[in-house]
């Protein structure tokens, strides 16, 4: 059963909201499929991004794949330590291994992300 | 994000070791018309325990062409870029064979097992073509018999610091100890065994001493399972493509259809020194020699994408992967051939194929429709430690 204070999206990525903003992450299941990650390019704070927009890249020796947002607003953090040691997002998805922040524009867009019950069920836990 | 789809792969080939991989976690992909591991454990993980310790690969999928008799000397090194005529028994050599133009049709491995006893070992994804070419370049020479063994024979390489130590330890060469410790990198000796013979090769795809060990279908199973209960205490484990791939490239090894090509001579793919033009012949010497006396159009270089930190330090860089587009200023210059981040080394790096004529300090590669500056490094990136005592390089 996938972590349940936080929603999800069918890119494998994991949405918690924290007042008005939101923290992105990939899942542990993202991290295990991806396999060890090398290099990410995340958006720049200040930058507006809409839902579901591909606002960065995550790579892996075999593969790049696209970030997107899962929420609309302005992205407000960025997660500079992970730009360093891109191995965090395997070792730690959940916590340490977040990606950016968004302040978020239009709430109902987070009513529209996937519960941990329906994430769990799209990957078959 | 991820990619979900399975693809229909019931059409690829198998190995002899094909149910163990599935049984034991492996990630099966398509490669060459077989399904193959690709990773285990994970590509970093395995890379890291054949630097370390020792790794065990299925390269079944090779192609293996026996070619016995008196005529095959010389035949065979009219068609080698490298010399082969007067190789002693035992001896293995790397060479390409090529097109009359020039064009590298396949980088390959000749043994000499006897006399009249050679083997040519071939890429997978090459071995109609070669099989092919073979077949009709040997089509009426007198004293030369082919017989493509491939499909009876499974192929196992075991690299890495304690490989000797592990292949020693097998039940079917604990009569062979001396041979095996008198075996010189790129040397080889048939064993004869009940099933038929296994040929023991001090060669490898990885830049870590080992070997690769040939033997029948039915051998391969046994064997495999064998080396890894020997190995237990040496931290053996199988390696998937995905490492294989980042292996060669540290010291640079060439992969066809990558560094080498139809389209592009021996020379400039940077394996020069596998083709000796002086005093012989072979398909493909003319071109090469008026190449060679022009100086070649291209050249392959090493590359690190840089992206240095306002501290000085380097941080992670992208990858530049086959076919991204190089420039000389801004002109387009050629393109990756392969690039991955070494891990060994933990850098972005990169082989180009690009236009001999650019000052270095102009290149730049091209990644996701941005520039990134680039230094030229020179290859091997990680020197090869197969020669002497490998913990003594370190």
């Amino acid at each position: 059963m996938v972590a349940s204070d936080r929603k999800y999206t069918k890119d494998h990525e994991w949405v918690l909201a924290e007042g008005e903003s939101a923290t992105v992450g990939v899942t542990e299941y993202a991290a295990h499929e991806l396999g060890d990650v090398v290099f990410l390019e995340l958006p720049e704070v200040g930058t507006v991004v809409a839902q579901g927009e591909a606002v960065g890249t995550i790579e892996t020796v075999k593969s790049v794949e696209d970030l997107f947002s899962p929420v609309g607003g302005e992205v407000i953090a960025v997660n500079e330590a992970v730009l360093d040691a891109p191995e965090t997002v395997n070792q730690d998805p959940l916590e340490a291994g977040w990606l950016f922040k968004v302040r978020i524009e239009d709430r109902s867009e987070m009513d529209e992300l996937l519960s941990a019950d329906d994430y769990d069920a799209l990957i078959g836990g | 994000m991820i990619d979900d789809t399975k693809t229909d792969d019931t059409q690829l080939r198998t190995t002899p070791l094909t149910a163990w991989h599935r049984d034991h976690g492996a990630r099966m992909v398509p490669f060459a018309g077989f399904e193959m591991p690709v990773q285990y454990r994970g590509v970093l993980a395995e890379h890291a325990a054949v630097r370390e310790r020792v790794g065990l690969f299925d390269i079944t999928h090779m192609g293996e062409i026996l070619a016995s008799g008196p005529g095959v000397e010389a035949w065979l090194d009219g068609l080698c870029t490298n010399r082969v005529s007067g190789l002693p028994d035992g001896k293995v050599v790397y060479t390409a064979m090529c097109r009359p133009d020039g064009g590298v049709l396949d980088d390959m491995l000749i043994y000499r097992l006897g006399r009249e006893d050679w083997m040519i070992v071939c890429n997978a994804s090459n071995h109609d073509k070669i099989a092919a070419w073979v077949a009709g370049r040997a089509a009426g020479v007198a004293g030369v018999a082919l017989d493509d063994a491939s499909d009876r024979t499974a192929m196992i390489a075991v690299q890495g610091p304690e490989a000797a130590a592990l292949t020693g330890r097998l039940a079917a060469l604990r009569g062979s100890a001396d041979a095996l410790d008198a075996l010189e990198f790129y040397t080889a000796f048939a064993l004869p065994r009940p099933g038929g013979r296994w040929i023991v090769s001090r060669t490898g795809y990885t830049g870590e001493r080992g070997y690769e060990l040939y033997v029948p279908n039915a051998d391969a199973l046994p064997l495999w399972e064998e080396l890894l209960a020997l190995g237990g205490d040496l931290g053996v484990e199988p390696i998937g493509l995905a490492a294989r791939d980042t292996l060669r490239f540290e010291p640079a090894y060439c992969l066809y259809g990558h560094e080498l090509s139809e389209d592009w001579t021996p020379l400039e793919a940077g394996i020069g020194w596998a083709v000796r033009l002086k005093d012989r012949d072979f398909v493909g010497r003319e071109a090469l020699q008026r190449q060679k006396d022009a100086g070649p159009p291209r050249r392959l270089v090493g590359l690190e994408v840089a992206a240095p930190g306002a501290d000085g330090r380097d941080r992670p860089a992208p990858i530049a992967r086959q076919g991204a587009p190089v420039f000389c200023g801004d002109e387009p210059a050629g393109s990756v051939t392969s690039g991955t981040k070494s891990p060994t080394l933990g850098r972005s790096l990169a082989l180009a194929l690009i236009d001999a004529g650019c000052d270095p300090a102009r290149l730049t590669v091209e990644i996701r429709d941005r520039r990134h500056p680039v230094r030229v490094v020179s290859y091997p990136f990680l020197a090869a430690r197969v020669k002497g005592d490998p913990r003594a390089a370190r």
